[in-house]
Parts: structure tokens; C-alpha cells; sequence
């Protein structure tokens, strides 16, 4: 036994070496293709600077959304520990419910005669949605699971995912469905310079409002506290008479209605919808909130935004630098590398994790 | 209605204070609960109804004229929540289990009936408001199927009714027929159902083996069984199960008291029959059963790979496919003439030395990031390099070398050159089956010396904790490497021999589809079981291929699979011992420390003595 000591030692310490010399090399071969990226593209001078501006508010309006979608996986990372995968899906449901809504105001004119009343109506309809098909899926498939190993309820939520996509695509069917035109929302608007879309405008609007109403509902309201204190400790959250159940139904609720508004948003930009449509979104939402630091409010807007811009400056700034062709097919890799190298660098997300310690 | 049917509690008569020694029944069949299962039943006959399911599955004939398979869904669902619903409830510590009864009757019927209520609702709203718009499956035709397809629409629904409350009245039912009986209704219906659903299997081995005779008999031209076929398939498996389960204990023992060289020639005689049979079954069942044994073997491939990843290793991938792509686009590259740069148009077997390289250096890529991260993260990390994976193949970047959307086209098949010297050609489904079959046997051997070996207990050691694993002196690192690269390996084997076989391979063949499906397997099967894994290959993939015209349905199924088992089993039909073990432990624990109460119990009133508080 003595003998062996010494050397566990050491290969303890050349393991420890093997995955940090590894981690080392990937950071600065990261450094070295953004920052030779960067300057090979801004040097060659092919975009504007207008067009540079449009890229900027692209990756807002886009970043926005993905943060009201990440709330969805910061609220319920945070009281249940673990990822619901099924969020992009639920997400789609409210996007795709809301068509329906918004196709029947169209055929009866009311669409483009009360564009305000009518975007309100879809906003609560897919809102509404969302949020009651987030508290089934808890109720069916989570609720049963609260002390199971931490892989089940993933897995679960990943059965969860498809049963939504395809229960959806026998209900509503397969083909992609496109909202009815808003004439009041379309052409552009011009603020400080910047040429803004107007549904990127009213996007950027809207995400701010739902951010507001967010952090004042879990910061100033009963239920928010409720929220936080389940968040922080189950048992001792139940002790002290928080109906814990009932928080996580609120939680859910809260997330999918988030998820649902944010599905109105994304319908308004990219006017499509079908079955598949909350898949890539979601995961990009994860990545967002986990940008921003899982469990944690504020770092699920600022990882939102920051991959947004990430990933609509990323391809044109990096990748066509580098001299990759079609830079453009490439932004769902750019998304998925940031993920992949913001778990790998900074795991706790650029604001830190909210997280008890032994949920870490 | 069903309301006025519920006016006795759910409780039994208060039971008067008893002496200790008198036994306590526990409480039987709630009608209460009856009432939900009926609701629940009725909500997902509708959603069944909704989605277009009936409409599509009714094509499928399981017996011409008399059944076919929306039908089987429509009654199936009924009795299966007639049967959970008044089976009777676990009797709780100190009290005996109530007697099986009416209350059993009267509780499937109840199901029954409130369910086909449900429904009957639903056609009648249908026939009123018109939905067709939003739910584009709720058409007239579907209204006129649930009503039996009757002319007269009143008398179809009053049927629809019936059958439903008679199958749920027959699954009520089942709680109390004597377990011989139960499982010889049971097998046999199962039985008809599957030779009828599976009808082109069991055409082609009977056409295969030359008995014409019987594939007439039971199969109807039209699709589906003959009445008198289905019969015969009921008597048969009905009484093979009886006799099973009336006298299977006696045959065992008889067969145990064999003398040694007796039971030895039985055993042997067997699994020599069995292989005999399994050499000739390719040939036997044709190119398109053998096709589908084909994808059931390299998906069990894959299954086996990401049964040491998943199973053994517990880490969860979600991005396996990308191995899959690594070996089948290697592979591509190496042999194939119409590869867009690099064509060194090497045989098959020269190419896999480096599909195998090209594969660990995939699973090293992947694993070596990961090392450090949890479990949940580790899963979406992995499906981002999945489709990572799968968006680089597809770009324009990548075009010049892998052939972008196009893909690569003319991968020959494999030869081997027998003694003198003459190549045998792997080009038609049958042929490629003995391969596949051949990787399957090797890769299932692998993985099972791998189990238990020493990598192997370092695997499950740190499936269960890794920090304890780490302290006892378990090299993380270097398992999880292993793990990665193992798992890689065996799918990239698969993706070889997709290949080969397909001819010409694309991106999109490539999605995350792929993953999930394996996923699903070794969950079904049971995680870090290798016969779970065969299993859950064959009925997961095989099944699908066979029913490809439900192609539509075969990912809901999936989800809802994937949902009922976490719920229910998570170990996997098959459930490898230590899985089972980690999932179950507290139950086990409970029950040890139950029968040493007992055992203590028993032992002190043996003795005279006061049993120990």
C-alpha cells in the first residue's frame, strides 16, 4: 500500500495535466481563429457599415427571443435540477395555436383593421397555450419523477419533446403554415441611424416588457418568492409553508407562458410555422441560459442577446474571414460551438449560476 | 350517467375494531379510479381518432373482414384500462389482500362504457361543429369509422358502445380468471394479432420453406387473416400457453431429472437445430425481410456501442449518429469511385482498419472536451456535435470532399474470395444479413467480456458516482475515454456496413432521428443489457420497417415509449442486474429489512418468546 502511494500521485497528476494542457491548446486555438478571423474579414472591408448595423439588430431581435425561451430552462433548471427538453416544443405549440387564431382574424378582416387588438389576442391565446401545455407535460411525465436519478427525468422530457412534435404533426399536419401578412407592422422604421425593421422593433419592444414583468413577478410577488425559496431548498421551502407542488406548477406555467410569447414574436419574424419549428430554437435557448449562467434570471437575457449577436455577427465576421465559403449555412454551428466552449471554459455562464451547492 | 353508477365509496365498510389476530382486508376496487381510467381511455381514443390513426391504421387487415388494426386500437385501449383498472390494489403491510370479485365486472365495464361514451361524444360534436380546418384528420369518413361504418348512424354508435363496454368488462375480468386460463387468452389473442399484423413474415418463411398449403390456409389474397386461420393460430397458442402454465413446472422437472446425457443431447440437439435454422433463414425469408434484418442489425450495432456509452458508462449521447456518419462517410471515401476528391478506391476490407481509426479519433475528439462536464450538459453538448456534425457535411465548405447534399454515390459491396479464389459478391439483402449478423455476434461478445472486465467495473463504478469511483482509484479520464472510443467504434462499424449496403449515402440520413432511435432501444431493452439491446433492436427497428406504411406514427410512439418506461420500468424490459439494483434500491433495501422483521418474528414465537419491539 505505501509503496503504490507515490505513484497515484503521480498519475493523478498526469491526468490532471492531460485534460488541462488539452483545454489550454482548445482555448488558444479558439483565440487565434476568432482573432485572425476577425481581422482578415474587418480588413478586407466587404460589409458596410450598414450592414454591419443590420446584423446588430438581427442579433438583438433573435437574441431576445432566445432569452424569453431560456427563462423557460432557467426557471425550471432551478427548482427541479434539470433540463426540460421538451421546452422548444412547447414553445412551437403556442407558435402553432396561434396561427390558427391569427388565420381565423384574418379571413374576418379584423387582422389588418385592429393590428394592436389583434396581436394582443394572439400574444394571450399562444401565451395561454403554452403555459397549459407545459403544465401537462409536468403533471403527466415530471410530477412522477421528483426523486428519480437525475438522467430519467432527461430522458423523459426528450420522450416528452417527440410526443409534442408528432402529436402536433397528426393534429395539425405536417405542412409549415405561414402566419397572414400585418401591413401596419411592415416596412421600416429609422432610429439614431440605426434602419430598423419594424417587427424587429416591436420584438425588441416586447422582449423588454415580458424581461420587466418577469423579474418583477419573481422578485416583488408571493408566488416569485415562492419560486426562489423552492429553488434554493425543497424541504426547507415546504417547512416553512410554501405549497411546493403548487410552485412548480406556477414555475411551468411561467416559463411555457414565456415560451409562448416568445413563439409570437418568432412567428412575426420568420412568419413560418410547422411541428419541428421549436427544435433548433430551444437548443439554442439552452445555450443561451446556459451562456448566461443556468438558474440565474437576468443571465438568461444576457446569454440570449449575446448568442444572438454571436451567432448572426459570428459567420460574416469569422467564418468569412477564415475564407469558408457561405459563411451563412454555418450559424447553428457557430451557435452550437459557443455551447460546446462555454461548457468546456465557463460552465458557471458569464453571470454565475444560481444553483444550491449540491445541485452543482 | 357513470356519475349515477359511482354512489358507494370508494372505501369498504368501515371495519369494526378487530381483535389483533383477526385479519384485515385491505380495500379492493375503487370505482372512483374505474371513472378515470374510463376518462383518460376516452381521451386517448379520441386523440387516437384525431391524429388520423384509425383512418390509417384500418388499412392494415388482421383478419380479412372481421379486424383490422385501427379497430384493434379502438378495442385494445378499453381493455387494457379495464384491466388497470381493477387490478386489484397492493395490499399494505398488516393487511391481506381483498378477494378478486364483481366489483372487478363492474369497474371494466365502467371503463369501458365512460370511455366509448367519450368517443361516441366526440363523433357526435364532430358531425356538428365543423374542425376539419384546424384538425385536418377529423374528416366525415372518420366520424363514419367510429360508427362501424353503419348506414344508420344511431346504431353504429349504440355498437360502438357496446363493444367498448364489453371490452372493458373482459379486462375487468381478466383480474379474476384462474392464471392459466388468463394467460392462455391472453397468448392467444397475441398470437393471432401478431401473425396477422406480421404477415409478411410469416408469408415469406412459409413460401420460403415450400408450405404453400399453410400460407393459404391462413393468409387471405386480400391482406390479413382467414377467419378459420385466425382460429387455428388462437387454439394453437392458447393451448401451447396453457399447457405452459398448467404443467410447465412438471415438464422442467422432468427435464432436470434426465439422466446427464439425455438432458446434454436435448440441450445440444436444440442449439444445433436453432443455428441450422438461423444459417438457412436468410435465404429462406427473401430480399425483403432480410432488408429489414439488415437495419435491425446495424441499429442493434449501434445499440451495443452506445450501450457501453449510456448503459455501462452513464453518459448520456446524444450525438451518436455522429459516429454512425464518421464510419459510413469513411468508408464512403476509401471505396468509392464517385468520391468528389479523394478516391483511392480501396475494397471494403482494406478501408476498415482506417474506418476503425477514423472512428476512435472521433470518439477521442468528442470525449476529450467532455471530460470535465455533468451529465445533463454532457447530453446537449453531444447533440450539438451531432448536428454539428451533420450541418458541416451538408455545407458548402465541406462540399469538395464529402460531396455536400448530394452525397457519395457508388459504394460497392463487399467481395470475399473464397478457397480457389472466387469472389462472393455481398450485393443482395440476404447476403449482407450474414455479415451484418456476423458484426452483431462479435460486437455482442466484445461487449460482453467487456462488462464484466476490469474497464468494465469501472465503467458502472462511475455510472454510479464518480467522485467515489475516482477515490477507489477508477482513472475518470481514461474510462471515459474508453467508453467514448468503444462506443464509437461499434457505430461506426454499422455505418460501414450502411454503406455497403445502401449503395450511396447522404447527409440527411444522418439526423438526430438516428441517435434518439437508439436511445430508445437500450432504454426499452434495458440500459447496460445485452440481450436488451438484441430485443429492443428487433422490436423498435424491425417492427417499424415492417409497418413502414405508419411510418407517421412510429416517432409519437417513440416519445410515448420513452415516457412510459421512465415512468414505469425504467430498467428496461430486460433490466441488467446492477441497473435495476441502483434504481430499485430502496424497495430492496425495505423488503430485506421486512423479511428479517418476519424472520425475527417467527423466530421468537417459535421459541415462546415475546417478539422484540
Amino acid at each position: 500500500m505505501q509503496k503504490s502511494l507515490p505513484q497515484a500521485e503521480k498519475r493523478g497528476f498526469i491526468q490532471a495535466n492531460f485534460v488541462g494542457i488539452m483545454i489550454w491548446l482548445l482555448r488558444i486555438v479558439t483565440v487565434v481563429i476568432v482573432a485572425w478571423g476577425a481581422y482578415n474579414s474587418i480588413s478586407s472591408g466587404t460589409y458596410s457599415l450598414s450592414q454591419w448595423k443590420d446584423l446588430v439588430i438581427f442579433g438583438l431581435a433573435q437574441g431576445g427571443m432566445y432569452g424569453l425561451i431560456a427563462l423557460g430552462y432557467t426557471l425550471i433548471y432551478g427548482i427541479l435540477g434539470f433540463i426540460n427538453f421538451a421546452h422548444g416544443d412547447i414553445f412551437m405549440s403556442g407558435m402553432m395555436v396561434g396561427y390558427f387564431v391569427a388565420d381565423d382574424l384574418n379571413s374576418l378582416g379584423f387582422w389588418n383593421a385592429h393590428p394592436v387588438f389583434s396581436l394582443l389576442i394572439i400574444l394571450a391565446v399562444s401565451m395561454a397555450t403554452s403555459s397549459l401545455v407545459a403544465v401537462i407535460i409536468e403533471r403527466i411525465a415530471y410530477k412522477p419523477l421528483r426523486n428519480a436519478p437525475r438522467l430519467i427525468p432527461l430522458i423523459t422530457s426528450i420522450g416528452a419533446s417527440f410526443s409534442l412534435e408528432y402529436l402536433f404533426k397528426g393534429l395539425f399536419g405536417a405542412a409549415a403554415k405561414s402566419y397572414p401578412d400585418m401591413t401596419s407592422i411592415d416596412g421600416f422604421l429609422n432610429i439614431g441611424g440605426f434602419h430598423i425593421l419594424k417587427t424587429q422593433a416591436l420584438v425588441l419592444g416586447g422582449v423588454l416588457v415580458m424581461m420587466v414583468f418577469l423579474y418583477w413577478f419573481v422578485e416583488h410577488t408571493r408566488a416569485g418568492k415562492s419560486i426562489r425559496a423552492v429553488a434554493e431548498d425543497k424541504e426547507i421551502a415546504a417547512l416553512m409553508g410554501v405549497n411546493v407542488e403548487r410552485t412548480i406548477i406556477i414555475t411551468f406555467a411561467l416559463g411555457g407562458a414565456m415560451a409562448g410569447a416568445a413563439g409570437l414574436f418568432y412567428a412575426l419574424v420568420f412568419n413560418q410555422v410547422y411541428f419541428l419549428a421549436g427544435f433548433v430554437p430551444g437548443i439554442k435557448a439552452f445555450t443561451a441560459a446556459v451562456l448566461g449562467g443556468i438558474g440565474n434570471i437576468p443571465g438568461a437575457m444576457v446569454g440570449g442577446v449575446t448568442l444572438g449577436l454571436l451567432e448572426s455577427l459570428g459567420p460574416v465576421l469569422i467564418l468569412a474571414g477564415l475564407g469558408i465559403p457561405s459563411p451563412h449555412q454555418l450559424s447553428d454551428v457557430v451557435a452550437f460551438a459557443v455551447l460546446t466552449l462555454v461548457l468546456i471554459f465557463r460552465p458557471t455562464g458569464l453571470l454565475g449560476e444560481r444553483l444550491s451547492q449540491e445541485k452543482a | 350517467m357513470a356519475e349515477a353508477m359511482n354512489p358507494t365509496p370508494s372505501t369498504p365498510p368501515a371495519v369494526p375494531p378487530v381483535p389483533d389476530e383477526a385479519v384485515r382486508v385491505a380495500p379492493g376496487i375503487s370505482y372512483r379510479k374505474a371513472f378515470r381510467y374510463g376518462m383518460i381511455g376516452g381521451l386517448v381514443l379520441i386523440t387516437f381518432a384525431t391524429i388520423g390513426a384509425l383512418q390509417t391504421f384500418q388499412t392494415k387487415s388482421i383478419i380479412n373482414g372481421e379486424l383490422n388494426l385501427g379497430y384493434l386500437g379502438l378495442g385494445l385501449l378499453p381493455l387494457i384500462m379495464g384491466l388497470l383498472a381493477a387490478r386489484m390494489p397492493e395490499a399494505k403491510e398488516g393487511y391481506v389482500q381483498a378477494k378478486p370479485g364483481p366489483r372487478n365486472l363492474i369497474a371494466g365495464l365502467m371503463v369501458g362504457f365512460v370511455s366509448g361514451e367519450l368517443l361516441l361524444d366526440f363523433a357526435l360534436f364532430v358531425q356538428v361543429v365543423n374542425i376539419r380546418p384546424v384538425f385536418i384528420n377529423v374528416s366525415p369518413q372518420m366520424a363514419s369509422l367510429i360508427a362501424f361504418g353503419q348506414a344508420n348512424q344511431a346504431n353504429g354508435l349504440a355498437l360502438l358502445l357496446l363493444t367498448t363496454t364489453i371490452l372493458g368488462g373482459i379486462g375487468g375480468l381478466l383480474e379474476v380468471l384462474p392464471k392459466a386460463w388468463r394467460s392462455a387468452l391472453v397468448g392467444g389473442l397475441t398470437w393471432v394479432v401478431m401473425v396477422g399484423l406480421f404477415d409478411v413474415v410469416f408469408s415469406a418463411f412459409f413460401r420460403g420453406a415450400k408450405l404453400q398449403q399453410i400460407d393459404s390456409f391462413l393468409y387471405s389474397a386480400a391482406g390479413g387473416l382467414h377467419l378459420n386461420g385466425a382460429m387455428l393460430v388462437f387454439i394453437v397458442a392458447a393451448s401451447l400457453y396453457f399447457v405452459r402454465e398448467s404443467q410447465g413446472k412438471a415438464i422442467g422437472r422432468r427435464y432436470r431429472q434426465l439422466p446427464d446425457p439425455a438432458r446434454r443431447s436435448v440441450k445440444y440437439g436444440g442449439l444445433a437445430a436453432l443455428v441450422l435454422i438461423l444459417l438457412i433463414l436468410p435465404e429462406l425469408l427473401g430480399p425483403f425481410i432480410s432488408e429489414v434484418l439488415d437495419l435491425v442489425g446495424i441499429y442493434m450495432l449501434m445499440g451495443l456501442g452506445l450501450n457501453i456509452v449510456v448503459g455501462l458508462a452513464g453518459l448520456l449521447d446524444l450525438g451518436y449518429v455522429a459516429f454512425f456518419a464518421v464510419g459510413a462517410y469513411t468508408t464512403a471515401v476509401l471505396t468509392s469511385p464517385a468520391s468528389p476528391a479523394v478516391a483511392p478506391e480501396l475494397t471494403f476490407w482494406l478501408a476498415i482498419p482506417f474506418v476503425l481509426l477514423a472512428a476512435a479519433l472521433a470518439g477521442l475528439i468528442v470525449g476529450t472536451p467532455v471530460l470535465r462536464m455533468r451529465g445533463d450538459y454532457l447530453a446537449i453538448v453531444t447533440l450539438g456535435f451531432g448536428e454539428i456534425a451533420r450541418l458541416l457535411v451538408t455545407s458548402a465548405w465541406f462540399k469538395p470532399l464529402l460531396g455536400g447534399a448530394q452525397g457519395i454515390l457508388k459504394i460497392p459491396a463487399i467481395v470475399i474470395h473464397d478457397f480457389v479464389g472466387a469472389p462472393i459478391v455481398f450485393n443482395t439483402p440476404p447476403k449482407v444479413l450474414y455479415l451484418v449478423a456476423l458484426f452483431c455476434l462479435i460486437a455482442a461478445y466484445v461487449s460482453w467480456r467487456l462488462k464484466d472486465s476490469r474497464v468494465g467495473r469501472a465503467w458502472m463504478a462511475m455510472r454510479e458516482d464518480e467522485d467515489v469511483a475516482e477515490a477507489m482509484g477508477v482513472n475518470i479520464v481514461e474510462a471515459k475515454l474508453k467508453a467514448f472510443i468503444t462506443g464509437a467504434v461499434l457505430a461506426s462499424i454499422g455505418g460501414a456496413l450502411f454503406a455497403t449496403k445502401i449503395g450511396s449515402i447522404f447527409p440527411n440520413s444522418f439526423n438526430i432521428i438516428v441517435s434518439i432511435t437508439v436511445l430508445v432501444i437500450i432504454i426499452v431493452g434495458g440500459m447496460g443489457s445485452i440481450p436488451g439491446v438484441v430485443v429492443g433492436a428487433f422490436v423498435l427497428e424491425g417492427v417499424p420497417q415492417l409497418l413502414r406504411e405508419f411510418q407517421d406514427f412510429q416517432f409519437l410512439a417513440y416519445g410515448i415509449l420513452l415516457i412510459i418506461m421512465m415512468l414505469y420500468r425504467p430498467e428496461g424490459l430486460i433490466p441488467s442486474r446492477e441497473w435495476a439494483r441502483e434504481l430499485h434500491e430502496e424497495e430492496m433495501s425495505q423488503d430485506a429489512w421486512l423479511k428479517d422483521v418476519k424472520q425475527q418474528d417467527d423466530e421468537a414465537a417459535e421459541s415462546g418468546a415475546p417478539a422484540a419491539d
